[in-house]
């Protein structure tokens, strides 16, 4: 909400005020699916992460500059963007031998 | 083994190097050894009723109840570390003089002190309750055995505790002429660098907008992932990329906190430089 009132005010950026698209993503057994997101460049884009597993698990991405411990048997948001096109790897740093996974932008 | 320990390697060294910076940064401060130790133990008791509430704090303002929890407690601790800072300006050269004389300590106020305890177990709180879920899915999830998960947990809590002990005695050997500035500018950097990573988790949960982002990139010359780049991250908020907003908080941060600090120096400074014209006279 804040944040809206800030861009109104300032006027700048009217693409913030535009509908988020949603992205839901699942950690299973360890891993993330889809583990290759496409999002569109330099728009906001909020992530659902639903945690299947018995064990927390640590959603991290130095790239896209977030971190987030997402319960077991729950859902977290984050949000990410407005983005340049690439690629932007993220992992659950409790199991980052298994759960790896991108945001592409384009 | 060796996998979980560098898990909680690097969860231990943030909390154990702001620690060592606040541990020094109270020299000579009278029973601060206490109130330091008693901070870090309401934080790791206070983990593992985090670890345990993580969930109804995530469900909380739309999902983003996590980043806002964050952010609360890393703005009570710049609060903290502004307060001592502050503090310090107007008794720096008190606790300089006095350092030098073994024994003679300056009684900070039960607030200052407190100030610090509050601070250290929020900083322990934070990367200990992600531990303590790290460590707890670890023993849960089987194919670990018990050594592995408790080796692995007390050689990385080790670690952490080691780098945190040698920058203290690393600190402690500056000479008393600039030790006090030196700290002085570490608990400066350290609150500028948590206001920062507070600004982080406002952006994360949608409260701010970024700005720009990011605002330039080092990655390609130090990655947050790196050891040293944690170090720094935990030092003096460190981000290869930040955002134009987390900047803005760090430069924010560190402005009033050095003005506040220079305000009260100049104000304890004047009424002794009047008393001593007598003197001189």
């Amino acid at each position: 909400m804040k944040h809206r009132l800030i861009a109104v005010t300032l006027g700048l950026l009217p693409l913030l005020s535009v509908a988020a698209n949603d992205i839901a993503i699942t950690i299973k057994d360890h891993t993330f699916s889809p583990a290759e997101v496409r999002v569109p460049a330099g728009q906001k884009v909020k992530l659902v992460i639903e945690n299947q597993d018995a064990t927390a698990e640590e959603f991290e991405s130095t790239e896209l500059n977030r971190e987030k411990v997402i319960a077991p048997k729950s859902k977290a948001t984050v949000w990410i963007g407005p983005l340049k096109p690439g690629k932007y790897s993220f992992m659950g740093e409790f199991n980052q031998a298994t759960a790896k996974g991108v945001v592409i932008v384009e | 083994m060796f996998g979980p320990a560098l898990i909680i390697f690097r969860e231990t060294i943030e909390a154990a190097l702001v620690i060592s910076i606040v541990a020094a940064a109270t020299r000579g401060v009278s029973r601060r050894t206490l109130f330091i130790v008693l901070g870090v133990l309401a934080g790791m008791l206070g983990s593992g009723l985090l670890a345990g509430l993580t969930e109804t704090i995530a469900d909380l303002a739309e999902g983003s109840g996590q980043e806002l929890f964050n952010a609360a407690v890393l703005g009570i601790a710049v609060l903290m570390l502004g307060w001592h800072h502050v503090w310090m300006a107007s008794h720096g050269a008190e606790l300089a003089r006095d350092a030098k004389r073994v024994g003679v300590q300056v009684s900070e106020g039960a607030a200052g002190l407190s100030a610090i305890m509050i601070l250290v177990t929020l900083t322990v709180l934070r990367e200990g309750a992600e531990s303590v879920l790290f460590l707890h899915g670890m023993a849960s999830g089987g194919g670990t055995s018990f050594a592995d998960v408790f080796g692995g947990g007390a050689l990385g809590f080790s670690g952490g505790a080691a780098l945190g002990a040698l920058m203290y005695f690393g600190l402690m050997r500056i000479p008393l002429k600039w030790f006090f500035s030196v700290t002085g500018w570490l608990i400066v950097l350290l609150a500028a660098g948590l206001a920062g990573q507070m600004a982080r988790f406002l952006i994360q949960a949608d409260w701010l907008p970024s700005l720009i982002s990011p605002l330039w990139d080092t990655s390609f010359l130090l990655s947050a992932n790196s050891l040293p780049g944690r170090i720094l991250h935990a030092m003096v908020g460190y981000e290869p990329s930040p955002s134009a907003m987390q900047m803005l908080f760090y430069v924010v941060t560190l402005g009033l906190i050095l003005l506040s600090a220079s305000a009260v120096k100049r104000h304890h400074a004047a009424p002794a430089a009047i008393a001593s014209k007598p003197s001189q006279a």
